[in-house]
């Protein structure tokens, strides 16, 4: 689950963390407001699940109401790489002497938490990385340990940032770890991380991924789902239980299991088809779930055909195949289906499917020939068109 | 010969007494499977089909001998019940639960590292570990897999696992063990862990691996097949068209930063000298013909 930046800042000021005080409007007046009650000069930024901001024209200094009126009604409803800005945040402006980089996130590989922090801040990590990879301090932190204040320390001293950022630097990145874990969250970056020429540190950004396995210990983190960028077919896959992923294609995809489901994407595009989605419907595969899954396909426009790939392990064959005659009797379906059924009991499942099977339901036996089928019924349907 | 787990070995089922612990518990007991107890601190003293109830996992070990323990309690409390095995000194803990906070995994990843070197996790997020005819522990359908050699199966994905299971069957070539390492960003037991065991047992002699999307341990086993296994491998890789950003349904299955490709990882698999399927059939025609060969 991605914070917008304003979210992610109230994550972090919730750790102890300094950040510019601020406050995120949807509304040209109230940002005005805004302003006038924090004091001038503000950055008025816009609120998007998106990089490039700054170029876009979404973050813009204003000395006064009249630019902060003139910036806000600007940003709000500007299309930023497709995201059109609905909230803009508006906070003090910093005066700022040296920026930094400073995030954890979990390393797959060493199974450890790691720090990177780098004294070359504001630009994309991955820049640096790849230009000066030097300029980057790694530390790897044992979940069971912590981080130390002691390891801390020295990882901020090899890091080579302004002596007099020490401290603060110290105070932000323990801070940082803490919320980072106790927060649940999959990253936590700082760019930049700023030293004011007063001596203090402060976070100027907040990049935060959340844990969404991790709710139920965060029963508050709910307020964040209402802000994910989706789109209307995985809302309404999501409502009903269903894992759903869309794509740009023709053929409407249902499987069971995320494998399954995955490598059957896969095989539509390597027979030169074009799948419309990713869906998993776990492993029942029972009538409910099959309708509901039916249901988020047919509302897609742009799918053509449908493809039904189903392995039958502890749900035997017979079970997956009543499910689907049940749930094409419950939803009005527009595109052809082809069904593959393979695994426990597959024989009686294709024996109860086979007297229902017509020009909108075919059966194949591999997934291949299934996938092939599909992607022809897709190509041979009329744009726009269905029977 | 089976690697991890055989006939002999006797398991407890954490979390036997709720809805999917009964399930697949009395399924692997009917396979065979030696279940010789649950754990749940408020039902101690009950049973379960004749299966003995105790408060822990520790006086279920005590009174049972158990040296396994398969873990289906809710995401909330798998990090007690891991450790809680761990620390009764369970071998080898089999963790099904789906949805664990990577927090969680990593936190407990490393204190089983740590503090109990000897205990081997195998998951969360996963299907379980089969040696055909001989113990299913978890989920799998028992009988999609033919018992014998000379194939060992490791695979990061539930029902790529039966597929691949099903399709030796099909064509009438028998499993020594299959292990689902499950799809979360910090799994228990990775592919290196199982490609050794299997380079180890002299019954398996060739190797099936089914990676996807995400992280980097294909790549890492791929470096292990090229320098560490004499056995040949088949392998298939999910995930070729997932757009980056996208969890494809595993917490584990996202392609970021352009890391974590299936092409990366097919190349790699293929540079290390393994075979590389285009979809899971493929994969089972190639292991086929390295069956031939043998």
């Amino acid at each position: 689950m991605d914070l917008l930046e304003y979210q992610g800042k109230q994550f972090f000021a919730g750790y102890g963390i300094p950040v510019s005080a601020g406050e995120a409007t949807n509304d040209v007046d109230a940002a005005v407001a805004i302003a006038d009650r924090i004091g001038y000069p503000v950055v008025v930024k816009a609120q998007v699940h998106t990089g490039g901001r700054g170029k876009a024209g979404g973050v813009k200094l204003a000395a006064d109401a009249e630019e902060c009126r003139e910036h806000a009604s600007n940003i709000l409803g500007l299309d930023i790489n497709g995201h059109i800005v609905e909230t803009i945040w508006i906070e003090k402006a910093s005066d700022i002497a040296e920026e930094y980089y400073a995030s954890f996130t979990l390393d797959r590989s060493a199974r450890l938490h790691l720090g990177m922090l780098s004294a070359e801040g504001g630009v994309e990590i991955e820049t640096v990385a790849e230009e000066n990879p030097d300029a980057i301090a790694k530390i790897h932190v044992d979940p069971v340990v912590g981080l130390t204040e002691e390891a801390c320390r020295d990882w901020v001293a090899a890091a080579n940032l302004n002596p007099a950022a020490t401290e603060g630097a110290v105070d932000i990145l323990l801070k940082l770890y803490t919320a980072y874990v106790d927060g649940d969250a999959d990253l936590v970056e700082i760019n930049p991380l700023i030293l004011k020429p007063t001596g203090e540190v402060h976070a100027l950004d907040a990049k935060v991924s959340l844990d969404g396995s991790a709710i139920y210990e965060h029963p508050e983190y709910e307020q964040y789902e209402a802000t994910q960028p989706r789109d209307e077919r995985e809302q309404a896959a999501n409502d009903k239980g269903l894992q759903y992923v869309g794509l740009e294609g023709t053929v409407g995809v249902i499987a069971n299991g995320a494998g399954l489901a995955m490598s059957t994407v896969d095989v539509v595009n390597q027979v030169g088809g074009k799948p419309a989605n990713f869906l998993d419907i776990g492993g029942g595969a029972n009538a409910d779930v099959m309708a509901g899954a039916l249901e988020v396909i047919n509302n897609d426009p742009a799918v053509k055909a449908i493809f039904i790939n189903i392995f039958g392990g502890i749900t035997r064959g017979e079970e997956v195949a009543n499910g689907i005659v049940e749930a094409m009797q419950r939803v009005d379906i527009d595109p052809p289906i082809v069904i593959r059924l393979d695994g426990t009991n597959a024989e009686e499942g294709r024996a109860i499917l086979e007297p229902n099977l017509s020009e909108k339901l075919m059966m194949e036996d591999t997934m291949l020939d299934a996938a092939r089928r599909a992607v022809e019924l897709a190509g041979a349907e009329p744009a726009g068109g269905s029977n | 010969m089976s690697i991890f787990v055989d006939e002999t070995t006797k398991v407890v089922y954490q979390g036997l007494t709720g809805s999917q612990g009964r399930y697949y518990g009395l399924l692997n007991r009917d396979y065979g499977t030696q279940v010789v107890a649950g754990t749940n601190p408020k039902k101690a003293g009950t049973d379960v089909e004749g299966i003995p109830i105790y408060a822990n996992v520790a006086e279920a070990k005590e009174a049972t001998g158990a040296t396994a323990t398969c873990i289906f309690i809710p995401a909330p409390g798998v990090q007690g019940a891991v450790l809680e095995a761990a620390e009764a000194g369970i071998e080898f803990i089999v963790a099904i639960t789906e949805g664990v906070p990577a927090h969680d995994e990593a936190y407990f990843y490393n204190k089983l590292k740590r503090d109990f070197p000897g205990t081997r996790l195998l998951g969360p997020n996963c299907p379980g570990i089969i040696s055909p005819g001989k113990t299913n522990i978890g989920i799998t359908a028992g009988h999609i897999a033919k018992p014998g050699g000379p194939v060992g199966i490791v695979s990061r994905s539930g029902t790529l696992t039966y597929q691949a299971l099903y399709e030796l069957k099909q064509k009438d070539i028998g499993v020594t063990t299959c292990v689902g390492i499950g799809g979360d960003p910090v799994p228990g037991t990775s592919f290196i862990d199982c490609l050794r065991a299997f380079e180890a047992d002299p019954e398996t002699k060739a190797v099936m691996m089914i990676g996807e999307i995400g992280g980097s341990e294909e790549e890492e086993a791929a470096e292990f097949i090229e320098h560490g296994m004499t056995k040949p491998v088949a392998s298939y890789v999910a995930g070729v068209t997932a757009p980056p950003g996208k969890k494809m349904g595993h917490a584990g299955a996202i392609v970021s930063g352009g890391k974590g490709t299936a092409q990366a990882k097919m190349e790699a698999l293929a540079a290390a000298g393994a075979l590389v399927g285009n979809n899971p059939t493929e994969a089972g025609e190639l292991m086929s013909e390295i069956v031939a060969g043998l």
